[in-house]
């Protein structure tokens, strides 16, 4: 199935940004904004909601203390206790450093391998990038236009008309 | 969009526009290797044939090939080992505690500096894994079940502590250095044009588009992978430091080894950072991402961590005197007047009194002078460890035993061949990698670039008016 989109190019933020703001008070769904680097505000605009991915990487880190504790005083504790120093077999203090770098790689990779996940980012030939001058200069954005609709002058209008150098239309082989 | 001050310098220069950056960073990339890069290139691979020649010795015949004795257990292996992890914990600093303290300044250096982490990660785990005379049986480090040929692992040991925190902290720098890469990859394979550069480039960019969503929780990763990586750098040398520390050999047997390593790590990882990027700039010809503003940034960072050291090295001499333990006391008057007092005044000297050349501006903003001093400062950290580790353990608590420590040139060779390792690693990246974070000098380009239409704004950092002139 193809899916036709129309694509506004601006080579402004701060136009991009009002942009979006009329395009979305025009009652115009916005598909996507793809831009070279992280806009400030853009996520208000766009009505993005905060990343919870913090907390992915809270409950990660929590598994990785229990489980670095839950190992430490199992081994020498319980499974195969052994008198090293003089020291209690389960010497807590002691292990606090193997419990603390267990929490970070535990929470680090729970969270960089979700955000792989749902950003549905894997490595692959195939690229789907809409227009390539988005990972450069310019800021790109697409409108996907409805089935059916042949005409999109609209479109193009209101895009220009809120300061897009370029509107461009793009099929995409879905 | 963020207020910068008039009278910040700007920390890109030249009138650069979004373009530029890309065709700046990426056309080192793209172009044929130049002449210079290669034979720098030749020069670390014969490093890396000498690194190689001395593993092979020391794994054929064993660590005999050091000039290891029975006083002298730990020496250059240790010393190269604790030099290296500290170079690296420079770049932890830059990318995690200066994106936590918003300091822009470090958008241009942060990759380079990152790199310079992970390949120094590596060398220094070189020699712990070679020290351990039988490296197939590494493995034992690791907590397995005791049919694998230990019992388990000693969880009391800092020297386990040292195997979890290397490993967590080589994983989640090279993690995060990845996460930094991606955007980066995306704008090579972009502008990529023969086939096998645009799929390798496709593969590593992982099919990254630069969508709001992404770019949102990209941000959100890349703050959280900083706020770990803040305590963990600390941990990591913290922990380097209680190898010596935990033990009761005089002169490593302090409570100020903690943050003394940590502040001499940071020290010296500054200095190689500088050595590597005056070197890049030049190269690469990126003088205008690479300012003065940015080598006088770090200058400050290495005069703060090298006065605390400097600091530290008198606390240590004061407190084994006030200590009133005889043994303590003669470990540090051994040090500075033993037979191994040359190491202790090239340590003094290199560490203590070179850096405070930098409280005057014009040596801050020389790059020679910066240059030549942030040498000195490799060379004066390297003796650092080396005088800790050596002077400690050459006179033990019977003069029958007390001995001399001398490497042999396999030990040199390992030494140097780590640095050849280093640099071979180095120069691959900065000729296949964005050597400069461009999705970040981007997104600070308007707060923070020079303007070249406003002659008489040229040389101040721009306000928003001025920028709504040239960006229309």
């Amino acid at each position: 199935m193809t899916k036709k989109f129309v694509l506004g190019i601006y080579d402004d933020e701060d136009v991009l940004l009002q942009a979006i703001e009329n395009v979305r008070a025009a009652g115009t769904k916005i598909y996507e904004v793809f831009s070279p680097y992280p806009i400030h505000g853009i996520d208000d605009v766009l009505g993005i909601k905060r990343s919870r991915l913090p907390i992915v990487a809270f409950l990660c880190g929590l598994f990785g203390m229990c489980f670095a504790l839950w190992m430490q005083i199992w081994m020498l504790g319980f499974d195969w206790p052994m008198i090293i120093g003089g020291k209690p077999h389960i010497a807590l203090p002691a292990f606090i450093p193997v419990t603390f770098e267990l929490t970070v790689l535990c929470s680090a990779f729970g969270m960089v391998i979700t955000f792989f996940i749902v950003t549905k980012l894997k490595p692959s030939i195939k690229v789907n990038v809409f227009d390539k001058r988005s990972t450069d200069d310019k800021y790109v954005m697409a409108i996907e236009v409805k089935e059916g609709v042949t005409d999109i002058s609209a479109l193009n209008n209101l895009l220009r008309s809120n300061g897009a150098i370029e509107v461009n239309e793009k099929e995409v082989i879905k | 969009m963020q207020h910068v001050s008039p009278i910040r310098e700007p920390l890109v220069t030249g009138g650069k526009t979004y373009h530029d950056i890309t065709e700046d960073v990426c056309r080192q990339v793209e172009a044929k290797p130049n002449a210079r890069w290669a034979a720098a290139l030749a020069v670390a691979l014969v490093g890396l044939a000498i690194f190689i020649y001395s593993t092979y010795r020391t794994l054929w015949f064993g660590i005999g090939e050091w000039g290891l004795n029975k006083t002298v257990g730990w020496a250059w292996d240790i010393t190269n080992f604790v030099w290296w992890v500290g170079i690296g914990h420079a770049g932890t600093l830059i990318s995690a505690i200066l994106l936590l303290f918003r300091q822009k300044w470090r958008t241009s250096i942060n990759r380079a500096a990152e790199a310079m982490t992970i390949f120094a990660v590596i060398c220094a785990a070189m020699f712990p894994v070679l020290h351990m005379g039988r490296p197939w049986l590494a493995y034992w480090v690791l907590p397995l079940p005791n049919t694998f040929g230990s019992l388990w692992v000693n969880f009391n040991s800092p020297l386990l502590w040292d195997v979890f925190a290397i490993s967590t902290y080589f994983s989640v720098s090279l993690v995060f250095w990845y996460i930094g890469l991606i955007p980066d990859f995306a704008t090579i394979r972009d502008r990529a044009t023969g086939p096998i550069a645009r799929r390798a480039y496709a593969v590593l960019s992982m099919g990254w588009t630069g969508s709001a969503k992404a770019w949102s929780r990209h941000e959100t990763v890349s703050l959280i992978l900083a706020g770990l990586c803040t305590p963990l750098v600390l941990s990591v040398h913290t922990i380097v430091s209680m190898d010596f520390a935990t033990s009761v050999i005089p002169g490593w047997h302090t409570t100020i080894f903690p943050p003394y390593f940590v502040a001499g790590a940071i020290f010296s990882g500054f200095a190689m950072v500088l050595t590597l990027m005056i070197i890049t700039r030049k190269t690469f010809k990126l003088e205008d991402y690479i300012t003065l503003e940015h080598v006088e940034s770090m200058n400050k960072v290495i005069i703060l961590t090298g006065s605390i050291v400097g600091v530290a090295y008198i606390t240590e001499f004061f407190i084994a005197w006030y200590s009133g333990v005889e043994y303590e006391q003669y470990a540090f008057i051994n040090r500075a007047t033993g037979p191994y007092w040359w190491a202790y005044w090239s340590m003094m000297t290199c560490n203590v009194i070179t850096p405070q050349l930098f409280w005057f501006r014009s040596i801050r903003r020389s790059l020679t002078a910066t240059f030549i001093i942030s040498i000195f400062v490799n060379i004066g950290m390297w003796f650092e460890r080396f005088v800790i580790i050596v002077t400690s353990l050459h006179r033990d608590f019977l003069p029958s035993s007390w001995a001399m420590f001398s490497p042999t040139i396999i030990d040199i060779g390992v030494y140097v061949g780590t640095i050849g390792l280093f640099f071979t690693l180095f120069l691959l990246f900065a000729k296949f990698f964005p050597v400069i974070n461009m999705f970040e000098v981007k997104a600070i380009l308007k707060s923070s670039s020079e303007v070249k239409h406003h002659p008489n704004d040229a040389m101040h950092g721009t306000n928003k008016d001025s920028h709504t002139n040239t960006h229309p």
